[in-house]
């Protein structure tokens, strides 16, 4: 089983699992200047990024509970940016509505104090790549 | 935004808008906060585009045995370079956020090499700019990335309210 462990680029944008729920990792992300775009919001990418990372925790663990060691390669992801994100922690948890045999897809949203509030809601999917492929 | 007609052409007045140059102004924006952080990099530009760089960097990684950039970053210099591809085909400073923005990722980009993201806005309405663009580490048509995004043009006060 490969555990899902944070990559350095989101160890640098400050991301971390907060907790996890019904075994799905959420991710939070504190607000900083590294994360801001226009004056005292999120940067879009910054948001993309931790949608990105949340989708990624919660394919690995659905995997894990299949015993699936595939590797998951990014396809596309399709955001929609609903409400700027102010200067608080945001979070973020992927639900994973597939995972077949080549391909998994997962949706995502990311908010901020008030979950029914959301700041970005996305779609990613993923071509799932067998474990010894280079 | 909820006006229905959006045939007005260009030029337009919003309130507030300040004159754009392209290459200033994407020095300027590359150096503080996210993009900052990032480290992009203005390149070059054109009447309606916009060629950003990212230099590869060990903590922007996303898959670490292997040293492949995260697509986060990738994201993010796709959203820049779009967003001021808007502003250089206005040419004024006009505030915008990102109503959605897709990414399809052809491949992973190479270790160690910069990515360079060249974005257009190709249409510009009174309330919304389209764009799309292209990211790749060195050759433009050997992609790593394509984007087609949509962005809400604001008021100038807008801007700064959530």
């Amino acid at each position: 089983m490969s555990e899902f462990r944070l990559p350095p680029y989101a160890r640098a944008m400050g991301m971390e699992i907060d907790h996890i729920e019904d075994g799905v990792p959420i991710i939070g992300m504190d607000f900083a200047d590294r994360t801001q775009g226009r004056p005292g919001f999120l940067h879009g990418g910054a948001i993309g990024g931790l949608l990105e990372m949340a989708a990624h925790a919660a394919l690995r663990a659905e995997l894990d509970r299949q015993g699936n060691e595939s590797r998951m390669k990014p396809i596309n992801i399709t955001i929609d940016y609903l409400r700027g994100g102010v200067q608080e922690r945001t979070y973020a948890r992927g639900e994973v509505l597939r995972a077949g045999r080549r391909v998994a897809n997962v949706r995502v949203e990311a908010w901020q104090g008030d979950r029914a509030k959301l700041v970005a809601s996305s779609w990613m999917n993923f071509l799932l790549a067998p474990p010894n492929e280079a | 935004m909820t006006e229905t007609s959006e045939t007005r052409e260009l030029p337009f007045k919003l309130p507030g808008n300040i004159q754009f140059d392209p290459e200033r102004g994407a020095r300027m924006f590359t150096r503080h906060g996210h993009t900052g952080f990032l480290g992009m990099e203005y390149v070059t530009h054109g009447e309606d585009w916009m060629e950003l760089a990212l230099p590869w960097r060990e903590d922007l990684v996303g898959v670490e045995e292997t040293g492949v950039l995260a697509s986060g970053p990738i994201i993010s210099l796709l959203d820049n370079a779009t967003s001021m591809a808007v502003w250089t085909k206005l040419g004024t400073f006009s505030p915008q956020v990102t109503l959605d923005l897709r990414i399809d990722y052809m491949r992973a980009a190479a270790p160690g090499k910069t990515v360079i993201a060249r974005a257009e806005c190709y249409q510009v309405r009174r309330s919304m700019a389209f764009v799309r663009g292209v990211a790749h580490d060195g050759d433009p048509d050997d992609p790593v990335a394509h984007t087609a995004g949509i962005f809400m043009m604001l008021g100038s006060q807008e801007w700064t309210r959530a």
